[in-house]
């Protein structure tokens, strides 16, 4: 067998990829192949298609299949305060500096079903800066922007979120900011008053705002190295002068064309510090 | 088929993972030739210390993986807790946090299968001990690549689940003790 041949199962990824760009302007073409592999392998078996060619057959032409396969392609995996120290560097680290300012913007890229988003408006809460600031909430997985929206999750998932706000230095109860019933928790909807929910690609679209803070979260790990690259450049693009960017636990900014133009701000918890501008 | 020559050992191991290990990485030579990645079962809430430990006995390069870790000969590469780890191209390793598989991320099956997605036949298998079948399909899938697979026999790991699920799948596999592995290894060196 010769290496460059390309394997069948990969042209049909790419072309999938190119049907999905194409038809429903959806860029998957430079996320990280061998998670995208996974998942296409495990909608193809889950839809039941004998063939991810089969899959895109019906994809293109049946809309109502976009969602569900979406559902494959986009991971939300995420917990309030996740990983609890990132949010006590935010609070004890970040927020002294952002206080400073009299009006700030803050940007949860990827936020998925809203986790992060609402542990980062608690913690403004906590801190008394809520009144100054906006939030954007962007994903490109509708549904998942709807979720977030609705700030409903399900009641067996409050006791680790109440776990992680309390190590993450939370001044106050998180049960002050829901309520519950029927199996679910409902947050607070004056939690999102502040907050802008919307559409928007890392891959495909463009800065939309001066950020004081920009939080994406084991959102680029799904990307390939090119794509990292051009979302951290709008990163870069997005941020104030010493605006912060923090990523995941085991995320770097070491392998990124744009590391010169962040320095370690909190490095143990991955939190940059926008340097040149 | 399994001629080919290996260009990325992979390892999968769970209970009794320290103990295994440390009879075969040690002993590997500075200059060896190929990068080995290594998935161990380890709880999702807390720091690992494999990396460190192994930092302190081992002559090639040990590291906990961050995403897009560039693939270099001589470098142990282990998955951190809560990560599944996987091989995105020659050069390159990537990270997600997809949902666990069998209760396992990182998963021995998710690396394994991305092992033999890309290095194909070149690709070395090894399954050791554990006490959970993770590990055996992605076994398979290296076989079925053409790579070589090795399974530690279940007579002499301290758990034996885990190298028995392997050969149930892969019953044509080299099966050796820790110290064959390690012999097998610096061979390769």
């Amino acid at each position: 067998m010769i290496e460059t041949f390309e394997k069948v199962e990969d042209i049909e990824i790419r072309l999938l990829l190119e049907a999905l760009h194409v038809r429903y302007h959806y860029d998957f073409r430079n996320y990280a192949m061998g998670s995208i592999k996974r998942r296409l392998r495990q909608a193809r078996d889950q839809m039941g298609f004998a063939t991810i060619s089969a899959l895109q057959e019906r994809v293109l032409h049946d809309e109502t299949m976009l969602p569900r396969l979406l559902g494959y392609l986009t991971v939300q995996v995420s917990e309030m305060f996740r990983d609890p120290g990132y949010f006590r560097a935010i609070r004890e680290d970040v927020v002294p500096h952002l206080r400073t300012y009299p009006s700030l913007k803050i940007w949860v890229a990827g936020c998925s079903c809203g986790e992060e988003l609402y542990s980062l408006a608690i913690l403004f809460r906590e801190e008394g800066l809520e009144d100054r600031t906006i939030f954007y909430a962007t994903d490109i997985n509708q549904d998942a922007l709807r979720m977030a929206e609705a700030g409903v999750y399900e009641l067996d998932r409050i006791q680790l979120f109440t776990e992680n706000h309390r190590k993450s230095g939370g001044k106050s109860s998180l049960s002050d900011y829901y309520s519950a019933g029927y199996g679910r928790v409902s947050f607070d909807r004056t939690l999102r008053e502040r907050v802008v929910f919307s559409d928007h690609s890392l891959v495909t679209d463009a800065v939309f705002g001066e950020m004081h803070l920009i939080s994406c979260r084991n959102v680029m790990i799904y990307f390939d190295r090119p794509l990292q690259d051009r979302a951290v450049g709008l990163f870069k693009e997005s941020l104030a002068r010493k605006g912060f960017l923090g990523i995941g636990a085991k995320e770097s900014l070491r392998f990124s064309a744009h590391g010169e133009e962040f320095k370690e701000f909190v490095r143990e918890e991955k939190i940059y510090q926008r340097v040149s501008r | 088929m399994s001629a080919a020559c290996p260009r990325a050992i992979v390892i999968g191991a769970s209970a009794g993972a320290l103990e295994a290990l440390t009879a075969i990485l040690p002993d590997l030579p500075g200059d060896f030739p190929l990068p080995i990645i290594i998935v161990v079962h380890i709880p999702p809430d807390k720091r690992s210390v494999l990396a460190e430990l192994f930092g302190a006995k081992c002559r090639i390069g040990v590291i906990e993986v961050e995403d897009k870790e560039p693939l270099r000969a001589a470098t142990a590469y282990f998955a951190p807790p809560d990560y599944h780890l996987l091989v995105e191209d020659f050069e390159t390793l990537g990270l997600t946090n997809e949902e666990p598989v069998l209760f396992s991320r990182p998963s021995v099956d998710v690396l394994f299968e991305s092992a033999a997605d890309v290095f194909g036949a070149s690709s070395v298998g090894i399954l050791l001990t554990g006490a959970n079948q993770d590990g055996a399909r992605g076994l398979l899938a290296i076989a079925n690549a053409g790579g070589h697979v090795i399974v530690q026999d279940p007579e002499t790991a301290f758990a034996a689940a885990m190298p028995e699920a392997g050969l149930a799948l892969c019953p044509d596999a080299t099966v050796m003790s820790l110290d064959g592995i390690s012999q097998y290894l610096r061979r390769i060196g």
